[in-house]
């Protein structure tokens, strides 16, 4: 089996006002040091043996522009690793 | 004429917008669940606000890969009126029958109070029944309702004059102020601003008839049904 691990976040240009919450509360918090925050979305897709990797890569990018990511919004990005049943 | 609500899991405002068109506007009307194929025998597709499958993923995300949204973006095609309100913009933006997004509000609140509108273009087949200019007051309610599109896509919309209605006071930091936009062709209108909550005096306002009484003239004036 192979595990896809695909983060999506927002696009530089879109505000994320819950990563600017977040934020905020960590320097109230004290983590003056903290200086940008990102909050974004994380998937774990496990996948069936059968397929080559340029195949796994072509459909993790289907999913992704389908349905995971908004690309008038989002990025995407994935690693995919082999899981210790397939080692 | 007839007009179809459709029902997804999560819908919350399916029976205002019954109710709207069944008693106040007086047109035939039918709820049609998400799991249908058809929109045989239907003059104009309403969709409803609500939060369709818990707004998981993003608002709309999954409702878009419902059963009925073939035969949605069909009819959407055939130049028939489809007006997608609340949760219905944000399903339509994610099918691409609308260009641009939803994002959250920019003060990350949930907003749910009465906003002047500005009738920015009284034209469409959705607000022929306004002034150009006119202000009305709509409720809105929701989370995700900051229209967001790139300035290419927002002067396109300036262009072919698809932006339907502003907001006088943006509340929620949605691009030029937008409130709802129109497709190119002009037959598919997403708004967020809840018109069926605001259809008659008892409910504070009935500004929001028009929208619905907008679509009626524009089929019966047509004259023909278009099959």
């Amino acid at each position: 089996m192979a595990l896809a691990k695909v983060y999506v976040n927002y696009k530089k240009s879109i505000l994320n006002p819950e990563a600017e919450a977040v934020h905020k509360a960590l320097k109230r918090l004290g983590y003056s040091d903290v200086e940008d925050v990102k909050l974004g979305k994380y998937f774990e897709l496990t996948v069936a043996d059968g397929k080559t990797k340029a195949e796994l890569d072509a459909e993790i990018n289907e999913i992704c522009d389908k349905l995971l990511a908004n690309y008038n919004m989002e990025n995407y990005h994935y690693e995919i690793v082999e899981t210790e049943a397939a080692q | 004429m007839k007009f179809a609500v459709l029902a997804f899991p999560g819908s919350n405002c399916e029976m205002d917008l019954y109710n709207a068109i069944k008693d106040i506007i007086k047109e035939d009307v039918e709820l049609v669940s998400y799991k249908h194929d058809s929109l045989a025998g239907f003059d104009a597709v309403l969709i409803p606000g609500g939060f369709s499958y818990g707004d998981y993923l993003r608002s709309g995300a999954i409702a878009r890969f419902s059963p009925i949204i073939p035969a949605l973006q069909d009819f959407a095609k055939s130049g028939k009126p489809v007006l997608g309100i609340c949760n219905g913009f944000q399903i339509l933006t994610e099918a691409g029958l609308l260009p641009g997004s939803l994002q959250k509000n920019v003060s990350a609140k949930f907003i749910c109070k009465t906003e002047p509108l500005v009738v920015n273009n009284n034209h469409s087949m959705f607000s022929s029944e306004y002034k150009a200019g006119q202000l009305i007051d709509l409720p809105i309610a929701h989370g995700d309702g900051n229209y967001y599109c790139d300035q290419a896509t927002l002067r396109d919309l300036v262009a072919n004059d698809q932006i339907v209605f502003k907001y006088q006071n943006n509340p929620n930091g949605s691009v030029d102020n937008i409130a709802g936009i129109t497709n190119k062709q002009g037959n598919v209108l997403g708004m967020m601003p809840h018109p069926e909550r605001a259809v008659e005096a008892v409910l504070g306002s009935d500004d929001g008839k028009g929208v619905f009484q907008s679509i009626v003239n524009h089929i019966k004036s047509r004259g023909v049904i278009y099959e």
